[in-house]
């Protein structure tokens, strides 16, 4: 059971690398600010979950298992706040996304 | 694992500050450092577990809530007086 666990907390961890990378990578080679934060926002608190539940997974005494979930939770209700914040303040300074590529009519 | 996560952390942490250096306007570099704040909390984090140290939580748990409020406090200022003039610095 033990070995399952750990297993399994790894396999999560892994998951959260990857998603970590492709958002870090987005967040760098996207055209678009809007694209970028869409990039950043979607991954990172994916990603942040992922991990942190591996490290759940991984801790044995409860008081490390509720710091963990409580950061879970200030993660999960601050990253998608923030992004919004940050896109609201971004529109209403009058950055506008570039619809270049948009096609007519859609 | 835990080693692995933490060069990922500090690779994406790399790739946060050069879209905070390339970034043309003010909010990429205000997105880069929301993003580098929150992996700075899972760097904390994973590092707890890393050295064996569960008090590095509660760094973790602080350093959440202080990087949202920057993040809402430098948005309060830049929202006015940083309109589209941000594209013409560069």
């Amino acid at each position: 059971m033990d070995l399952f666990i750990s297993i399994l907390s790894g396999v999560c961890m892994a998951l959260g690398g990857i998603l970590l990378i492709s958002g870090a990578v987005g967040v760098l080679r996207f055209s678009d600010f809007y694209n970028r934060l869409h990039a950043a926002g979607v991954t990172d608190t994916l990603a942040a979950s992922l991990i942190l539940f591996g490290l759940m997974l991984l801790s044995e005494h409860s008081g490390i298992l509720l710091k963990l979930i409580l950061i879970l939770l200030f993660v999960l209700l601050t990253s998608p706040t923030a992004s919004h914040a940050l896109a609201k303040a971004a529109w209403k300074a009058g950055l506008k996304p570039d619809t270049s590529n948009d096609k007519p009519g859609q | 694992m835990l080693t692995v996560i933490t060069v990922t952390l500090l690779l994406v942490m790399v790739l946060a500050l050069i879209r905070a250096f390339k970034g043309p306007s003010v909010f990429d570099r205000v997105l880069a450092a929301n993003v580098f704040g929150t992996k700075t909390v899972l760097l904390i984090a994973v590092m707890g577990f890393l050295f064996g140290r569960p008090e590095f939580l509660d760094i973790a748990m602080i350093y959440a809530l202080i990087n949202f409020i920057s993040v809402i406090g430098i948005l309060r200022y830049f929202e006015f007086t940083h309109g589209g003039k941000a594209e013409d610095e560069t």
